[in-house]
Parts: structure tokens; C-alpha cells; sequence
């Protein structure tokens, strides 16, 4: 046993060695953070690419007028400064005098005004158009002022202006037609090579405005597989890392080097009817089938319990307590009565798609929600679908039930307007139309005093889990992991890594 | 070399089959580029920004003219571009292949290294228990997916050594040869062990037929070393299944050995052609599964050739 354990570790000791070569050949790099992810970013421009991967890399490079700090509060950015007028129909921001894009042109209202007719502009193709169609004039008094005029009181605007769909580019690059293909912002980092799915060189931009950064760049590895993430922490190839997989992300702690952030994200997973195909057409089924889910249940058995039951509203400021909603404590009687009322008392058969790997979750929250839903007579089938097929078919409505990871946003008419309100961009994948959600969106748009907002929202929430077209399950967490000599993360429940400005490197 | 000739004139036929089936097959999965940009976003477009993406994408035009589009410039030469890396598709695949090519060469290095030697020793030990165990540990090494050996082989040097190979910003043989070794030794391990094991399986049981033929038996009665009659006379005929089973695996490794790539991030052709799915970059599928098939045909022919150089008896020409 003795000889074998030393030949097994003579065996791996040399070819450790063979490898540790390679690694004592790259030269130390103390200043810069080596950095893994396992999805790249699918593109450059900041108004068009919408996946995560690709904003988490815009974010650093491009700045908006404004974006969120680690407790969702709008903070400057750009815009050293704004206010509303006193119906809320016009927002004015004051631009930040030292703001400079990365060519070290100042960044002006002209820029501002041009990258907002660029993102309204449909032959952009920009998806964040439609947070901005309310937008009928750009003004520019002078060159650190631009005034947005609205068809009407629009205060969730603001919220939308944070996002990297938002950035403010060059100008001169718009006209160019170089959006795209060269990264000119004004953020915390100049990208100095990028090769698609293999790896990013950032180094950091001296003349950004929005304060200093303790080190001189990040180089980041795309490491598709999140095993090979973990492993390369624990080797100390790594400094840091973003991790998608709660199973893997939950191996961190094991490490003592390692240190897991993990921060709730706003992101909700969803169990989506359809109330517009067969038995789900009816209330009392919807309902039933709320009342027979045990969300603690998926939640504990898919994401070993990482993450929080929730209603609809996750954002921190109008979350309520979600136990206070319809049937979130399961309910099998009620639901075989409900079940019995609408004339299902036998059941019946439905199909339940999700995507494979996205999230990593979906075929295990399925499988759950098989089970759950069996012990009330509906007999579920699972589809698991490649994520564009999956895609596809939702953007077409065409689908019994469906197991979706949706992402949230800090305001509530913003992340749900395009489902719940008649004009909703997405109307037709949710396929319900419900005059009160719709009249209580619109009160909520134009309402600037927060508390009142609070109070419609609630009513908002209230009244979507009770009419149940979706069953919404939990939240869960944004992971990422750091070495030990890592400190200063920010972690924020957008899952931005902007916080990584803030970052020192103490080895 | 009459044979070699009509072989190659049958190139083009095959190409174009291969062309219009990937062409379609493509098309036929529910998606597309813009889908597959802006996921769900993408239904906030309004008509006029999905007809103003399509165009851009070129998914504006019927298939015909699509592919009319695409295949009148392979014909010149051009690709295409593609639309996820901004780049002409020609360029990503020639900036990928070597890797795959350095790759695909290493694990076959290993895997005959491994496989020859030990198929020859079992076929001389039939049955003995040197023979035996050299059986079960093929067929352990042929029945373990490469990538559940990959993923251990990076636990156990992460866990057991803290070390493991430099990962993602992969260095080509030219820059760095040492650096470019240390990062495709472990892959190529995992990949040539994995056919080693079907070596031993092959070249044992076609040795043992040929020990058994009687020109073997005549040798040995002229008093020829057992070393002689084994390498000399009857390796190179035992050497025709083992360079047809190389071939295939040497054909399949150029298409790029998606899962070994994925787990090691090297960007090889196979995740290359991994992603230009996923993003529904139908010039970069395209073009890529036109250069595979190429190089698979390619491979096919030398192996054919290689068959009449080991065995004289073997005439291609009328065949």
C-alpha cells in the first residue's frame, strides 16, 4: 500500500513538474488580477449585445450616465448629477467636466445625445430601445448638459439609464461605424486584446474619472468548464473568478485559500404557464398548481437550498414578505379541490420544457416539479431544449409550462412592464392579459413619491400570485471566488463586477 | 497514382454534398443569430429592428439565394465572415487548426507509443496473465469517457498537488514550444490513452492471426529469433488494422475533440465549430464542417495509400 501510494505520488509529482515548467516560465505578474469565466462575451457593442457575459465585460470598459452601487441606489457615473422637473417628464443631467473617453476626447452632451439616437434608432437593432421609446427629444444646452424629454411622466427611466445598454460612446465612433469592432469608452479599463472565447487583456485607464484603481489590468481566461475554474483557483492560477454553477460555487468554502462572495441576485426562477393552452386557461388550475408546489422543496433538492423563496418583486426595496402571498405555503388539499372545482379532478397531461445547463439547475427543477405536480393528477413530460431552441419557442408562446431563470431589475415596472402591461413587448409570451396588473403598471410609472409606489407595487404583487399565470419559485445568488490575498469586492445584486475597481491585491 | 487521381476528382462531388447538407441542417435547428445575440431581449425588437438585424445577419434572402450567396465565394476562395467574431471565417479556422492538428498528432504519438508495443507483448503472452491484465486494462481505458479521465486528471493534480496545467491563454508551438508542451500534454494524455487502449485491443488480436499464418511458422523453422520474426515479418501485416482504426481517429481528432476542448480551453477547431452552433454563425459552421470533411477525405486517402505500401499485395489501382 505504502510502495503504491509512493509510486502513485512519484508519478504525479513528475508530471506536476512537467507542467509546473510551464508555470514557472510565465513571468510574475503581481500587479495584474488573473481573472476566469467560463462564458466570454458574445460581442463589443454595448447597445446591442444583452448577455450577461457580454455586459459584465462592457460594464468595465463603457460608462452609462448613471449606474447602481452595491445597494441598487442610482449613483453618478458620467453624470456627475440630475433631477426630474415636477412632473417627471423631463430628466436633466449635468455631465462630470473630467469625464474623457479612452482616445482622451472629453465626454460631451453632443457624445450623450448621440448614443441615445443611436439606441433609438431601429436600424441599430438595439433591444434596449424599448426602455427609451418613451424619449421624444435629446437637448443639449451645453456641452456638460443634456435634457431628455418623455411622452409622459416616465420615473423607472432612470433606473433604465444604468444599465451598460445605456453607455455613452464617441460620437466620432458612431459616425465612424466602428461601434463593434474597437472599445472606445470612458470606464475603469482600456481593452488591449481580446480573443473570442480564449482571453481578455484589460489594462487599466489612468484618466478615468471615476477614481483610481490599485492595480494594472485584468487578464481573463475563458474556461468553458467551471471545474476546471475551481481547479485553477485552488492551484493559485487564479485570482478570481466568476462562477454560474451553485454546485461548484458551493465547493469553494471547502478551500482554505479561497473566499466565496456570494450576493443575491434579483434574477428570479419561474415556473411559467401558459394560461392561453388547455386546462391552464383556468384560474382555479393555475392556482392549483401554485397551491401544489413546495418552492422550498425545489429550491432545497435543485440549488441545495442557495437562495430565497420570493413573490414576484425581488428587488430589496419592494420586496414584501412572500409567505403573506397566495398558497406560498403548499397547500395538496386545497389544490385537489381547486383541481375538482374547474372539472380536472383526474388530472391531466402537459408538457414542461427548460433549457439544458441554462441555468445549470433547470433539469433538476423540472424533475422536482414533476413529482410535486404528479401528486395532483398532472402528468408532466420534460422537455429539455438547446438554449436557442428553448429560446425560440418561448419568444413564440409556444410551450405548456416552461422552467425559466429570468433576469430583474431595481424597479418593478422596468422588469415587468413587458409581460404584464397590454403593450408589453413580451405580452405574448406571458399570454395574459389582466386589466388590473395593467392599470396598476401604468399608476406605478408615472407615481414619483416611493412610498406610493411601494403601496402599488404590493397590490401589483398581490394580486399577480393569486391569479398565478406563473409560479414564482426563488432567487439565488451571483457567486464569485477570490484568493485569500483578494480584498475590496463589492459584490451587487445585478451581478455586476464593476465592484472589481475597488479591488487591492495584497500576495 | 491513377488511383490517387480519381480519388481526388471525386473531392469536389463529395464537397458540394457535404455543403448543401450542413447548409440545411443548419437552417433546420429552430433559432438564429439573433436569437442567439440577444436571447430573450431579442423580443423587444420592433418589425423594423428584426428586419434591419436580419439583413445585417443575412437571414433577409431565401435559402437559395443564401447559399448561392455563400457558395459562389467558397468557389473563389472566401468563406464568408463571421458574424460572431467579425472576422473572415477562413482566418478562424487557420488560426485554430494547428492546435488541433498538434493536438490530434500528440495523442496518436501516445496512443501507438502505448498501444503497439503492449498489443504485440499480449498477442505473445496469449493468455498468460500478463495478457490478461493488458485485456482488462484496455477495456477499462476503452469503456471511460475521455472527458470523466480529463476532469479527474484536473482534480487530482488541483486537489492532490496544487498544480495543474496553464489554462485559457493557450501558446502556440512558435511562441514558446515548453509552454505550448506543458498545455496540451495532459489533453493529449487523456486522449491518447483512450485510444491507445483500442491499439492494444487491435494490434493483439490482428498479431495473434498473423503468428498463426504459415509463412510466421516457416520462419521460425529456419531458426529466426523470436524478435526478428514478430517486428520484421509479422508486425507489418498485423500493421493494416491498426492504420485503418488510426486513420478514422486521426480524421475524427481533426474535426477537433470538442468535450477534451472544452474541459482544457483550448481553442481548438471543435469548440470552434461548438461555438459557431451555439451562436448560429452559419458561415463559420459552414466553412468549418467543409474544412473538416476535407481533411477527413484527406485522411482516407492517405490511409488507403499507406495500405499499399505496407502490403504490396494490395493493388488500389484495381480495386
Amino acid at each position: 500500500m505504502t510502495a503504491k501510494l509512493f509510486s502513485t505520488t512519484l508519478a504525479g509529482a513528475g508530471l506536476a513538474f512537467a507542467m509546473g515548467t510551464t508555470m514557472l516560465a510565465t513571468p510574475a505578474m503581481a500587479e495584474t488580477l488573473k481573472m476566469a469565466w467560463s462564458q466570454d462575451a458574445t460581442g463589443l457593442d454595448p447597445h446591442k449585445q444583452t448577455a450577461f457575459s457580454s455586459l459584465r465585460l462592457l460594464e468595465l470598459l463603457y460608462e452609462p450616465l448613471v449606474r447602481l452601487d452595491a445597494n441598487l441606489e442610482v449613483t453618478p457615473a458620467i453624470a456627475a448629477s440630475w433631477e426630474f422637473n415636477d412632473d417627471a417628464t423631463q430628466i436633466t443631467f449635468h455631465l462630470d467636466p473630467d469625464a474623457r473617453f479612452q482616445n482622451g476626447a472629453a465626454v460631451t452632451s453632443a457624445d450623450v445625445k448621440a448614443s441615445f439616437e443611436r439606441i433609438l434608432n431601429e436600424e441599430t437593432g438595439a433591444a434596449a430601445r424599448a426602455n427609451f421609446a418613451s424619449i421624444t427629444g435629446i437637448d443639449t444646452p451645453d456641452a456638460e448638459t443634456v435634457v431628455f424629454t418623455m411622452d409622459g411622466p416616465n420615473v423607472p427611466i432612470l433606473s433604465a439609464m444604468t444599465s451598460a445598454n445605456a453607455s455613452v460612446v464617441p460620437a466620432a465612433e458612431i459616425e465612424a461605424g466602428t461601434i463593434g469592432t474597437e472599445a472606445v469608452g470612458s470606464g475603469p479599463f482600456v481593452l488591449a486584446e481580446w480573443v473570442p472565447n480564449s482571453k481578455v487583456t484589460l489594462t487599466t485607464n489612468p484618466d478615468w474619472a471615476g477614481g483610481t484603481v490599485s492595480y494594472d489590468g485584468i487578464d481573463i481566461n475563458v474556461l468553458p468548464d467551471e471545474t476546471a475554474i475551481l481547479a485553477a483557483l485552488r492551484s493559485g492560477q487564479v485570482d478570481f473568478a466568476l462562477l454560474n454553477d451553485p454546485l461548484i460555487a458551493t465547493l469553494v468554502p471547502n478551500e482554505a485559500s479561497l473566499t466565496l462572495n456570494k450576493e443575491p441576485v434579483l434574477a428570479y426562477h419561474v415556473l411559467q404557464l401558459n394560461p392561453a393552452r388547455g386546462a391552464m386557461a383556468e384560474l382555479g388550475v393555475r392556482q392549483a398548481i401554485s397551491c401544489a408546489v413546495d418552492r422550498q422543496e425545489v429550491l432545497d433538492t435543485a440549488l441545495l437550498g442557495e437562495g430565497r423563496v420570493t413573490g414576484p418583486l425581488t428587488m430589496p426595496a419592494y420586496r414584501t414578505d412572500p409567505s403573506a402571498l397566495f398558497c406560498y405555503e403548499r397547500d395538496v388539499e386545497k389544490a385537489k379541490a381547486l383541481m375538482a372545482e374547474t372539472g380536472y379532478a383526474d388530472g391531466f397531461s402537459a408538457t414542461v420544457m427548460a433549457a439544458t445547463g441554462e441555468p445549470p439547475t433547470a433539469a433538476a427543477e423540472a424533475q422536482v416539479l414533476q413529482s410535486q405536480l404528479a401528486e395532483i393528477g398532472i402528468d408532466l413530460t420534460i422537455e429539455m431544449m438547446e438554449l436557442n431552441v428553448y429560446v425560440d419557442a418561448w419568444l413564440k408562446g409556444d410551450f405548456d409550462m416552461a422552467v425559466a431563470l429570468n433576469g430583474g431589475r431595481d424597479d418593478p415596472y422596468t422588469m415587468y412592464n413587458r409581460y404584464w402591461t397590454k403593450a408589453g413587448n413580451l405580452q405574448h409570451v406571458a399570454n395574459y392579459i389582466d386589466d388590473e396588473l395593467d392599470s396598476l403598471m401604468l399608476e406605478g410609472r408615472v407615481e414619483t413619491d416611493l412610498a406610493k409606489r411601494k403601496e402599488i407595487f404590493a397590490q401589483f404583487e398581490q394580486h399577480l400570485a393569486e391569479a398565478s399565470p406563473w409560479v414564482w419559485l426563488y432567487t439565488g445568488y451571483n457567486y464569485t471566488a477570490q484568493q485569500n490575498y483578494i480584498s475590496g469586492f463589492a459584490p451587487n445584486a445585478m451581478g455586476s463586477l464593476f465592484g472589481l475597481t475597488s479591488v487591492s491585491i495584497d500576495k | 497514382m491513377g488511383y490517387a487521381i480519381r480519388r481526388l476528382l471525386v473531392f469536389p462531388v463529395v464537397m458540394f454534398g457535404v455543403s448543401v447538407f450542413v447548409f440545411v441542417a443548419v437552417r433546420l435547428v429552430p433559432g438564429d443569430a439573433i436569437i442567439a445575440m440577444l436571447g430573450t431581449e431579442s423580443g423587444l425588437l420592433t418589425p423594423d429592428q428584426r428586419a434591419a438585424l436580419a439583413a445585417y445577419f443575412g437571414l433577409d434572402q431565401n435559402w437559395f439565394v443564401q447559399f448561392w450567396r455563400w457558395f459562389s465565394h467558397v468557389l473563389q476562395g472566401d468563406f464568408g465572415t463571421s458574424t460572431t467574431y467579425g472576422k473572415p471565417v477562413l482566418e478562424i479556422i487557420l488560426n485554430s487548426f494547428p492546435l488541433t492538428l498538434e493536438l490530434a498528432l500528440l495523442s496518436m504519438l501516445i496512443a501507438l507509443a502505448i498501444g503497439l508495443p503492449a498489443g504485440v507483448f499480449a498477442a505473445t503472452r496469449k493468455d498468460k496473465p500478463a495478457d490478461l491484465i493488458l485485456r482488462i486494462v484496455a477495456m477499462i481505458g476503452q469503456s471511460t469517457p475521455g472527458f470523466v479521465v480529463g476532469l479527474l486528471a484536473i482534480f487530482v493534480l488541483s486537489v492532490g498537488f496544487g498544480v495543474l496545467p496553464e489554462m485559457g491563454s493557450f501558446v502556440p508551438i512558435t511562441e514558446d514550444p515548453l509552454r505550448n508542451l506543458g498545455q496540451l500534454i495532459l489533453p493529449a494524455l487523456t486522449l491518447g490513452t483512450a485510444f491507445a487502449a483500442a491499439v492494444i485491443r487491435i494490434s493483439r488480436a490482428a498479431m495473434l492471426d498473423i503468428l498463426s499464418e504459415d509463412y510466421v511458422r516457416t520462419a521460425r523453422s529456419k531458426g529466426l529469433s523470436d524478435r526478428k520474426v514478430i517486428w520484421r515479418h509479422a508486425l507489418p501485416n498485423a500493421l493494416i488494422p491498426v492504420v485503418t482504426l488510426s486513420g478514422v481517429e486521426f480524421g475524427y481528432l481533426l474535426g477537433g475533440a470538442v468535450l477534451i476542448e472544452q474541459i482544457f480551453a483550448l481553442p481548438g477547431l471543435g469548440r470552434v465549430v461548438l461555438d459557431a452552433i451555439q451562436q448560429r454563425d452559419y458561415a463559420l459552421v459552414q466553412g468549418s464542417v467543409l474544412f473538416v470533411a476535407f481533411n477527413f477525405m484527406v485522411v482516407n486517402l492517405l490511409v488507403d495509400l499507406a495500405y499499399s505500401a505496407l502490403d504490396p499485395r494490395i493493388r488500389l489501382d484495381k480495386g
